[in-house]
């Protein structure tokens, strides 16, 4: 920029401005963190609570325990699911508002009815799906009533199929905003440069749009990964209580009050998270993109 | 502070002079009638009253706070929910509705302070299942945690509960209740007699049970029984053997697709019997109720192995103390006085103090809910949907014959990190 001294006093500056987010950040994210981590290390006694002991047995014993493996690879097969038809939908339904809609009001108007479902609360959208997808609910009655089946599905409902559908169904929009942002910064002279090159429509798509969409694309992953994997609520009420998920490990230590295991366990699923957060960030370098 | 003066005087003047008094509050031992006009101040107390959904209603608060003059509110939590609540914020709470179990964990924690009985104005009227644990001149079951067993401590600030009758409470004496099963006569076919029907092959697909572990495993346990499936020594204490092989047993019947759901909470229950998913659970029987209202039959039908039983006492928190105390042994008296039990009759539990419940309901409704006649007229729920139409009898007959079969009570046994454990196992099959 200009002369070292100024650069010197412009850094002093920029400490200031980013004090205020580091202490905020340091009191409500570094602060709770850090005791997880120190009670997951600490004992556990029926009925008495922490005892401040050091021991590595509350990982030992997740580890070691099949259940918690069965916990998570059900939670992380929910999540490539999800995050696989939450992808396909959010980028073909960003592609058809930014590339398709020509009047820019239309697409914002759009866009923003794809919101309308935010207006009520997650619980009302995730419990109305119980009459639609229930023995009696309206799909089965309806298929009945039309003669095609005898027996009402019983796999619609309690199953993981409604546990996808519901999944899919709130986190969509985690995904179509990132994409829907990244798409809308597109230069539209490159489509229209690939397409005077000789590029077909499909081409486009793969060649430009794609390419072009990853910081949205990984920001909207980021965004289901983790909901998925930190989710306890809708998997246990959709699957009628069939499904754990790696969360209701945690739920379960806690009606005992063993804080110790139960913080042991959010570790684990932190350390997790942040390593499918890592590898995402590996391959899209999303704060060069951001800045671009 | 210690006025050591005791006050046996009943005269509201004599009080009221002393409380004008100031710091003389804190003496003041003497319970006298209610509601008692109290000082002013008493008007700026408000008492937080913190339990489970079925009992913690904000009915119950509103009609207090009309009643004694000074606001009961009341804050609904699950059963961790309360536990956490107690040991980790228990000045949040000045009354804790807790299940009888909970008391297991509440008092060696030195969370509340015991209930001084001479305080409690109608105490040798409470019912005995609570204070001598015989009812009906019969010695109740111990299988499990009775709440009789856990009702005295031999001090204000005691950690051990006491073997005997005591003139200190662990709490005082709350709702309580008999729990079976729950099903849709118009659905099962056939009749239903045993808890073994729980888990019987003719209802695969069809039947639900709680997953919350204390009491999810109890009618588990009740069902195996029953079937002959598994031989236990005390059900109410099972061994670690005993729950390896439960929870074996249960998550082959999850996995073969015996069961179409777990439920969480009490709605859940609800939706599962009156859109017909299962025709056999779990149930509470608030939820029966609630299924009734919608004009759904469905019963709560009693089982030839007896009844699991389960009973709540009010704790009083041990940060509590001055006028604040006062008032809480105010609201614990009143608690027992009767308009709690007729509403709380309605929705199908019993009040510890059953003469001045019953003396709150219609002459139809007491013979319906306590003395097992046919309804006279139209039942209905404390909220006011009819229930049960006139000639209607009530599952399981009266007070008397439901808790002379009470078989097992809810508990918090020895093994119950074990159990935990083993229930996440259940849960993730």
């Amino acid at each position: 920029m200009t002369s070292a001294p100024a650069t010197n006093k412009s850094s002093l500056l920029t400490y200031f401005q980013v004090a205020p987010l580091t202490l905020v950040l340091a009191l409500f994210f570094v602060v709770p963190v850090g005791l997880v981590i120190i009670v997951s290390f600490l004992r556990y006694q029926m009925l008495v609570g922490i005892v401040p002991q050091f021991t590595l047995k509350n990982y030992a014993d997740l580890l070691s325990n099949p259940t918690t493996w069965i916990l998570y690879l059900s939670t992380i097969k929910f999540m490539l699911i999800v995050l696989l038809i939450t992808f396909v939908l959010g980028f073909w339904i960003s592609y058809f508002l930014v590339f398709h809609v020509r009047n820019v009001l239309t697409a914002i108007g759009l866009f923003l009815l794809c919101t309308v479902p935010f207006w009520t609360s997650t619980i009302i959208r995730m419990i109305s799906w119980r009459p639609i997808l229930g023995r009696e609910g309206l799909i089965n009655s309806g298929l009945q009533a039309a003669g095609i089946i005898d027996q009402p599905f019983d796999w619609l409902l309690f199953s993981d199929f409604s546990v996808v559908v519901t999944y899919v169904h709130l986190f969509t929009l985690f995904m179509i905003v990132p994409i829907f942002n990244s798409m809308a910064r597109i230069d539209k002279s490159l489509l229209e440069a690939a397409i005077d090159a000789g590029a077909t429509r499909w081409g486009v798509v793969w060649n430009v749009v794609l390419p072009l969409s990853k910081t949205g694309i990984a920001l909207g992953a980021l965004f289901v990964v983790t909901l998925v994997m930190g989710d306890f609520f809708v998997v246990t009420v959709m699957s009628g209580g069939l499904s754990g998920s790696a969360t209701s490990g945690i739920f379960n230590d806690l009606q005992f009050l063993n804080y110790p295991r139960a913080a042991a366990n959010a570790v684990i699923l932190l350390i997790i998270v942040l390593l499918i957060a890592a590898s995402i960030f590996r391959l899209v370098d999303v704060r060069k993109e951001l800045v671009r | 502070m210690k006025k050591a003066g005791k006050l046996t005087t009943s005269k509201g003047i004599s009080r009221r002079a002393i409380l004008k008094g100031g710091a003389a509050i804190v003496g003041a031992t003497a319970v006298t009638g209610f509601p008692t006009v109290w000082a002013q101040n008493i008007k700026d107390i408000t008492l937080n009253h913190t339990g489970m959904s079925y009992s913690t209603i904000a009915d119950i608060a509103r009609q207090a706070s009309q009643d004694l003059g000074f606001k009961v509110e009341m804050s609904v939590v699950d059963h961790p929910g309360l536990t956490n609540r107690m040991v980790n914020d228990p000045k949040s709470i000045d009354i804790a509705d807790m299940e009888i179990w909970q008391s297991k964990i509440a008092i060696p924690q030195g969370v509340t302070q015991a209930v001084e009985i001479a305080r409690i104005k109608n105490w040798g009227e409470l019912t005995p299942l609570y204070t001598e644990g015989k009812f009906n001149g019969q010695e109740v079951s111990r299988q499990g945690d009775s709440p009789f067993e856990f009702m005295y401590v031999d001090a204000k600030d005691a950690t051990t509960f006491a073997t005997g009758v005591t003139p200190w409470a662990s709490f005082c004496p709350g709702v309580y209740n008999a729990d079976t099963l729950g099903i849709r006569p118009d659905l099962t076919g056939r009749a239903i007699t045993s808890w073994a029907d729980l888990i019987s092959p003719d209802f695969k697909g069809k039947a639900a049970i709680q997953n919350i572990p204390t009491i999810g495993i109890m009618d588990a346990i009740m069902a195996f029984e029953a079937a002959g499936e598994i031989k236990y020594g005390d059900k109410g204490n099972p061994t670690r053997d005993e729950l390896e092989q439960t929870i074996a047993k249960l998550i082959a019947l999850k996995k073969a697709g015996h069961f179409r759901a777990l439920w969480n909470t009490f709605d859940e229950s609800v939706n599962l019997m009156a859109a017909g998913e299962v025709v056999i659970q779990s149930m509470w029987s608030p939820a029966v109720t609630a299924v009734q209202g919608q004009g759904i039959k469905c019963v709560y039908q009693p089982l030839k192995e007896g009844y699991r039983g389960w009973g709540n006492g009010l704790g009083l928190l041990r940060h509590l103390d001055g006028l604040k105390l006062d008032a809480a042994y105010e609201y614990l008296n009143w608690y027992n006085s009767g308009w709690v039990g007729g509403f709380i009759a309605k929705q199908g539990y019993y009040s510890a103090n059953p003469t001045t419940a019953k003396a709150t309901l219609t002459e139809n409704e007491r013979g319906f809910f306590y003395e097992g006649k046919a309804a006279t007229a139209d039942i209905t729920s404390p909220t006011g949907e009819k229930t049960n139409s006139a000639g209607d009898v009530r599952d399981g007959g009266s007070y008397e014959e439901r808790f002379s079969k009470v078989g097992v009570w809810n508990n918090l046994m020895d093994e119950a990190e074990f159990l935990f454990a083993k229930w996440n196992e259940f849960n993730a099959a």
